[in-house]
Order: C-alpha cells, then sequence, then structure tokens
C-alpha cells in the first residue's frame, strides 16, 4: 500500500512526514501493520552499523507474517514482534526510558499506534524533534466517546458504536494528541432513533 | 447585602429567572443589524456603572443558585475541573487576582485579611470564612483553582504560554457552549478551535493569538461572544449533550418566547504574575427570548441578525432548526425601523 495523502483536514490533527535515517546514539522504531513498508523503505538508504544500534517494535495486526520476516532480517540489535499495542505497551514504556540522549524515535503506522507512541515518548521526555513519523496503511480512527469516554480502536464508518456504553456516534473531526483519538459525539442526541445509514470513510 | 440573590435552577425544572434589573443590564452582543466573526476585543477596563462591565468580576443575583450548579455538575462529573501539575502556581496567581478584585470591588460581600502569606477570606454569599497560607496546598480543601472557581461566576480555562503559543492546561467547565475540558485540556490556542468553522480561513484564530500572547499584567481584554440554549441550562456540555439534546425538540410559537434563551459570553483574558499564564474567564449570560424583547432595540436587531446569519454559524451554533420558528417569533416585535449604533438599549 502507497503512503497516505490526506485531504486538507483540521488544525488539531497531526502531520504526518517520511522516515529518514537519521544519525543518532540508538534508533526507536515502533511500527504497526503496512508501518512496516516504511521502515523497510528507511532501510534503502541506511548504512550497515546503523541496525545494530536499532529496537524494533513491530505490531502486525491483520497483515500476519507479510513483512515480519523481512523486518527480522534487517538485523536489528533488538527486533520484537507482538499481538497487540496494549501487549507491547510495557516494553515501548520500557525502551522509552532507557533511551540515551540523542536517541532517535521512528513511528510508522496506523494513527492510533504513532498516537499512542508518541504520547508515550513525550511523556518519558523525548523531544519532539527527535521523533519522525510516517502514516501507513490503514485510516481507521481510534475514537474517545465523549460521553463514557470509552477508547474504540479501528472506527472505519461514520456512525460508528461505541464499544464500551453501545451510543451511535458521529465522528467528529476533532483530535486530542493526549488521548491519541478523535472525539465521537452520540448522532441521535437530538432526536433519539434517528441514526442515519453507516458510511465507510475510512479503510 | 446590596444584591438580592435568587434561589433557583439551571437545570430539572429550571425556576431561573432574571429581574427587571438584571434584563436592564444584560451584556447584549450585538452593535449592529448583523454579525460575523471578529476579533472583537476591546480593554476590561470599568465602563458603564450598573452594568457587566463595571467590575473585575461581576456578581449578580444569579452568583449563589450558579454555585450550587457548579458543585451539582462536578460531583457527577469530576474531570470537569483538570489542572496540570504545571499549572498549580497559575492557580495561586488566579486566587490573588480574584479574591483582592472582588475584596476591593464588593467590600459588602467578600472580604480579604492579609498577614503575610497568611490569608483570611470571607466569602458572605456562600458563608464561607478560611484562613489559609498563601502557595500551600495543603491549607486549602482544594486545589487552589478549583478551590476559587468554585466561588466565581463564569468558566475559567488557565492558558500556559511557551513556543509562541497558549495552551490550555488547566481549566474549570462547567457552563461551557459544547466544549470538552477532558478532551482539550493540553492543546494549543489553533488545536481547540478546529472544530470551529470559517474562522481559520478568515485569518480570526492568528490575529487573536498575536493579541492574546501581548497582554501585559494589569491589562486585562474582553470581547462578547454568543450562542442560543433552550431552556436555562448552564451546562450545555459535550459530555451530557445526549440528555439535553432533546431539549431543542417541541418549541412552538407559544413556548418559544418563554424556553429559548440567548446565550452569551463575557470572555476575559488577564496575565498572570507568577507563572506568566493567561487566564480566560468565561462568564454566562441568559436571558429569555420573552425578556430580551422588552428592550424593542434588542428584540429588532435580534430578528434581523438570526434572519441573515450565514448558514454554517447556524449549524455551528446548534440552531439551525430551530432558526424558522425563532425568525417567526421575532419578526412580531420588528417594525422595520431603523436601529442605533451600539450594544446599549435606548433612552426611553
Amino acid at each position: 500500500m502507497s503512503k497516505t495523502e490526506f485531504p486538507p483536514s483540521i488544525t488539531s490533527r497531526p502531520v504526518y512526514g517520511e522516515l529518514e535515517a537519521r544519525s543518532g546514539s540508538g534508533h526507536l522504531m515502533i511500527a504497526d501493520a503496512e508501518g512496516a513498508e516504511a521502515l523497510l523503505e528507511l532501510a534503502k538508504s541506511a548504512d550497515k552499523d546503523f541496525w545494530a544500534k536499532a529496537h524494533i517494535i513491530y505490531i502486525p495486526k491483520k497483515t500476519g507474517t507479510k513483512y515480519s520476516s523481512q523486518l527480522e532480517e534487517l538485523g536489528a540489535g533488538q527486533y520484537y514482534a507482538g499481538p497487540s499495542y496494549e501487549a507491547a505497551q510495557s516494553r515501548i514504556r520500557r525502551a522509552l526510558q532507557d533511551c540515551h540522549m540523542g536517541t532517535q524515535v521512528y513511528l510508522s503506522g496506523t494513527e492510533s499506534l504513532m498516537g499512542q507512541a508518541m504520547a508515550e515518548a513525550t511523556a518519558a521526555g523525548i523531544p519532539h524533534t527527535a521523533i519522525q513519523t510516517e502514516h501507513r496503511g490503514s485510516t481507521a480512527r481510534r475514537m474517545q466517546c465523549v460521553h463514557c469516554k470509552g477508547i474504540t480502536e479501528d472506527v472505519t464508518t461514520d456512525p460508528f458504536e461505541c464499544s464500551h456504553c453501545g451510543l451511535s456516534l458521529f465522528v467528529r473531526d476533532h483530535y486530542s494528541r493526549r488521548l491519541a483519538a478523535f472525539q465521537g459525539v452520540r448522532v441521535d442526541a437530538e432526536d433519539p432513533g434517528n441514526i442515519p445509514e453507516k458510511v465507510e470513510l475510512f479503510k | 447585602m446590596t444584591i438580592q440573590f435568587n434561589d433557583e435552577t439551571f437545570h430539572g425544572d429550571f425556576t431561573f429567572k432574571n429581574s427587571e434589573w438584571a434584563i436592564k443590564r444584560f451584556p447584549f452582543p450585538f452593535h449592529e443589524d448583523s454579525y460575523m466573526y471578529s476579533v472583537n476585543m476591546e480593554p476590561h477596563t470599568s465602563y458603564r456603572p450598573g452594568s457587566v462591565f463595571e467590575r473585575t468580576f461581576d456578581v449578580d443575583e444569579h452568583y449563589v443558585s450558579e454555585m450550587k450548579d457548579r458543585a451539582r455538575v462536578l460531583a457527577n462529573d469530576p474531570l470537569r475541573c483538570q489542572s496540570l501539575p504545571h499549572m498549580t502556581l497559575a492557580g495561586w496567581d488566579l486566587v490573588e487576582l480574584i479574591m483582592e478584585a472582588k475584596a476591593r470591588e464588593y467590600p459588602d460581600l467578600f472580604e480579604l485579611h492579609k498577614d503575610g502569606n497568611r490569608w483570611r477570606w470571607v466569602n458572605k454569599p456562600l458563608g464561607i470564612d478560611d484562613t489559609f497560607t498563601f502557595l500551600d496546598e495543603s491549607t486549602l480543601p482544594y486545589g487552589p483553582m478549583e478551590y476559587i472557581t468554585r466561588q466565581t461566576q463564569g468558566d475559567f480555562a488557565v492558558l500556559d504560554q511557551r513556543d509562541d503559543n497558549l495552551w490550555m492546561d488547566a481549566g474549570m467547565v462547567t457552563t461551557q457552549a459544547d466544549w470538552s475540558l477532558d478532551f482539550d485540556i493540553g492543546m494549543n490556542f489553533f488545536e481547540w478551535h478546529a472544530p470551529v468553522p470559517k474562522a481559520h480561513e478568515m485569518g480570526i484564530f492568528v490575529r487573536a493569538l498575536k493579541f492574546l500572547l501581548n497582554i501585559q499584567q494589569g491589562q486585562p481584554a474582553r470581547r462578547l461572544n454568543w450562542t442560543m440554549t433552550v431552556n436555562p441550562l448552564l451546562d450545555t456540555s459535550p459530555e451530557n449533550y445526549h440528555k439535553w439534546g432533546t431539549m431543542k425538540q417541541g418549541l412552538t410559537m407559544e413556548n418559544i418566547g418563554e424556553k429559548q434563551h440567548l446565550r452569551v459570553e463575557l470572555q476575559t483574558f488577564f496575565r498572570l504574575p507568577r507563572s506568566n499564564a493567561l487566564v480566560f474567564p468565561i462568564r454566562c449570560y441568559l436571558i429569555r427570548f420573552e425578556d430580551l424583547v422588552t428592550v424593542p432595540k434588542w428584540a429588532r436587531r435580534l430578528h434581523r441578525v438570526i434572519r441573515d446569519l450565514p448558514e454554517e454559524l447556524a449549524t455551528y451554533k446548534g440552531f439551525i432548526d430551530n432558526r424558522p420558528l425563532m425568525v417567526e417569533y421575532l419578526s412580531q416585535f420588528d417594525d422595520g425601523s431603523p436601529t442605533s449604533d451600539g450594544i446599549w438599549p435606548d433612552d426611553d
């Protein structure tokens, strides 16, 4: 899948770039699904001793083994593949804690992964100038229900049902970096039961 | 006491009511017969005795009941008041700003006695008499921002200033026009305004930010903003939208005068001395249509503004569906005669 071109959007939405190999005392790479492509692309321009100082944390999601062997063959000093972001979270936190001055952080894949990892990296004190992002793969959104505060992952339709309280929510184009989520608001609040047809907006 | 405080509610049976005095001093927000966004800032200086612009923090007949409503909302949802760890000093700045202003401007209602850092605060309308150590959190029942904003009408956003931007890093938000502090906390000025239509393209926020970054200590600024609310509901939060959204239905020509309210925000901006933060109080005033139309100039003007408002704005402000009925109701009070400049009623 090629890189995502987002339509002109709101000012609260982060802007993503393209990963490039930079010089650094270490390289922490966190990616999910098609985000692997961005790392493989970066590998073309990285020199050999780059990978010895690299730590790859990869969550394949629905891509299964499509990219994992290629990533493993890059020869990173540390390579980990995990079943979900939640499962990988304690490892991500530890890896961020262990970063030294000059470590470069690379995030690629879905907005959900980049948003959550960005929040963790910022909380760990990594300067934003040392963090790069590149969007690849699904444009599904991570949503917070404004009513019950529960988070629903991988939302592709508008409206959608909150996975916690069950209300039908519309996707408000408002993004919180702290929560790494867009805002979901009850679609039939003024006229209960009047729920529009679902439209697949994000894939 | 000089003010008779109402015993009234802003939810449930909605017994809120404005007296003749409150109607006369209502901050009508339209200075001409049409409306579009602008950076309508002016110095927050004392102006027109008796008006809401006279005092630094206006106290009116709704004070005690509004503070009860705030306590009720906070009990239901404590996340309406939040302060990131680096904002505590700004909270103390706010304690000082409000206590000094209220004690100075309403000496019959509030007293502040200082003995070094040992302060005694007397709030007669709320029956509070507390002694505490300034800058020592352990001596107050709440954090400093929460303590003083539980005693001050209006919402409060406390903004940290860094990287040439303002960051919403603390706030007390229980009387908001449909925005969530819990969602917006930590955002910068452009991020938290992201959902507002049109104004970004007009360059409004770039200019407003530039103005706000330069606000100096002792030189506060103010502006008015407005929207519409059915029933005198202070807590029109997105959190509870699924509970109050249905109130917008069922307006008729018979009940619209009583149920439909013009909601006006008096927004003020103060630089805080120790933290260099900016505090942004957002004070909400409500008036039902049938009270508003007792001022002939306001009735004529509101009719014209609502009738001619761009559709995007009526949608964003949440009254697009009820606009035809509002216009029909208000048109009864518009004989087509000209209106004078400015927001104030014509002298009879």
